[in-house]
C-alpha cells in the first residue's frame, strides 16, 4: 500500500517535470527558460532522494543534496548573466 | 503505519509540484511564473521530502538538512531571476502596474539580448 | 573581526550539519565533527559572520520560535493562494512593483525579511536599496508605499527587529 502511493507521488513529480519541460522548450524568453530550469531543478533533486527510497541505497540522498547545491548555482549564474552583471 | 503516512505527505508535496507545472504554464509572463514557480516547489519539496523522512527515520537528518537548504537557496534564486526579469521587462512583455522600482531608476532598461 | 559569540554560533552551526548528516549518532563520530568544527571555527576570518546578528536572550529565542510557526502559516497560505490563482479559470492577477520600507539593519535581519516576502502569499522580492525593497506583487491592493509597508512587511518585522534587529 505504502510502495503504491509513493509509486504514485514519485508519478505525479515526473509529470510536474515534463511539463516544467514544455515551457522550457516553449520559453519564448531565456528568462522563462531559465524560471522552468529552477522549478525542474528543485523536482528533480527530489526525484533523486525518491530514486534512492526505490533502491534502499542512502548515498543518492548526497547526490541529491549536491545536485541542488549546483543547480541552484547554476540558476544563479544564469540569471547574474542575464541581468548583465556576471 | 510511518510508511503510510509518509507515503501520503510525499503525495501531497507531489501535488503541489504539479501546481507550479500547471502555474508555469498558465501564467502571462516571467514573473507571475516565477511567483507560482517558486512558491509551489518550495512547499512541495519540503512535504515529499518531509513524507521520504516519515517513511526512513533513519534519513530524517539528511532531509533536514536538505529542507533547509531548499527554503534558504529557492527564494535567492527566485530573487535572482526577479531582477533579470525587470532588467528586461518591455522585451519579455511583462504588465507592470504601477512599476516603483523603474520609476526609481527613470525607465532604464539593460542593453543587451535576453 | 570576530566576536566569540559569532565563533560560538558557527561552531553550533557546523556541528549541528554534522550530527544531522550522520544520524544514527555514535560518540566518536559527533566527538571528530566537534573538533573539527572547533578548529573551523577557531580559523582567524577577518569577515564577520552573518550568525552573529543573532540575539541570544529567552525572549529573543522565544521569538524565534513563534517566527518559525508564523512563517510556516504563511508558507502553506501563500500555496493555497497560488493553487487558487493558477485553477481559477480567469487567472485573476494585475500584477505590478511596489515599494515598501524596512526598519531592519543586519543582512542577516534583511536576508530573512527578503526570503520571507518571497514565500509569502502573492510577493516576490525584486531588489533592496538602503532601506528600500521593491516587490512584485501579484495583485497590487496598495500601490501607496506605506499601505503596502504594512500589508507586506508589517507581519514578520515585529518577529525579526527582536530576532536580529
Amino acid at each position: 500500500m505504502a510502495e503504491i502511493v509513493f509509486a504514485a507521488a514519485a508519478g505525479l513529480a515526473v509529470l510536474g517535470l515534463l511539463l516544467s519541460a514544455v515551457r522550457f522548450a516553449r520559453g519564448p524568453w531565456a528568462i522563462d527558460r531559465t524560471v522552468a530550469l529552477d522549478v525542474m531543478t528543485i523536482i528533480a533533486t527530489s526525484l533523486i532522494v525518491a530514486f534512492a527510497v526505490f533502491s534502499g541505497r542512502r548515498i543518492y540522498v548526497d547526490v541529491g543534496m549536491v545536485y541542488g547545491l549546483v543547480g541552484f548555482a547554476g540558476v544563479v549564474a544564469i540569471a547574474r548573466y542575464l541581468e548583465g552583471g556576471l | 503505519m510511518n510508511e503510510i503516512v509518509g507515503a501520503f505527505v510525499s503525495l501531497a508535496g507531489s501535488l503541489f509540484f504539479l501546481l507550479s507545472a500547471v502555474g508555469l504554464l498558465r501564467m502571462p509572463d516571467a514573473f507571475n511564473r516565477m511567483q507560482a514557480g517558486t512558491k509551489a516547489t518550495t512547499l512541495g519539496s519540503i512535504l515529499f521530502l518531509l513524507g521520504i523522512g516519515i517513511m526512513k527515520p533513519d534519513w530524517l537528518g539528511r532531509m533536514v538538512i536538505l529542507i533547509v537548504f531548499i527554503v534558504l537557496t529557492n527564494p535567492v534564486s527566485s530573487n535572482a531571476l526577479a531582477r533579470a526579469a525587470h532588467a528586461h521587462r518591455k522585451r519579455i512583455g511583462a504588465r507592470l502596474e504601477p512599476d516603483a522600482l523603474a520609476a526609481e531608476d527613470g525607465g532604464k532598461e539593460a542593453g543587451h539580448a535576453g | 573581526m570576530r566576536t566569540v559569540k559569532q565563533r560560538i554560533l558557527s561552531f553550533l552551526g557546523l556541528w549541528g550539519v554534522w550530527l544531522l548528516l550522520t544520524a544514527p549518532w555514535n560518540s566518536e563520530e559527533a566527538a571528530a565533527g566537534a573538533v573539527v568544527a572547533l578548529l573551523v571555527a577557531a580559523l582567524p576570518f577577518s569577515r564577520a559572520s552573518p550568525l552573529g546578528d543573532l540575539k541570544l536572550g529567552p525572549r529573543a529565542l522565544a521569538t524565534l520560535v513563534a517566527y518559525f510557526f508564523v512563517f510556516t502559516k504563511a508558507l502553506v497560505l501563500s500555496n493555497l493562494d497560488v493553487a487558487f490563482r493558477v485553477l481559477h479559470p480567469r487567472l485573476p492577477i494585475a500584477p505590478g512593483i511596489v515599494k515598501v520600507k524596512t526598519r531592519l539593519k543586519t543582512p542577516l535581519g534583511r536576508l530573512l525579511l527578503a526570503n520571507s516576502i518571497t514565500l509569502t502569499p502573492g510577493t516576490i522580492t525584486v531588489e533592496m536599496r538602503g532601506e528600500d525593497v521593491f516587490v512584485h506583487w501579484i495583485k497590487v491592493a496598495d500601490a501607496d508605499p506605506e499601505g503596502a509597508t504594512a500589508a507586506i512587511v508589517g507581519g514578520f518585522e515585529k518577529y525579526l527587529e527582536v530576532i536580529c534587529g
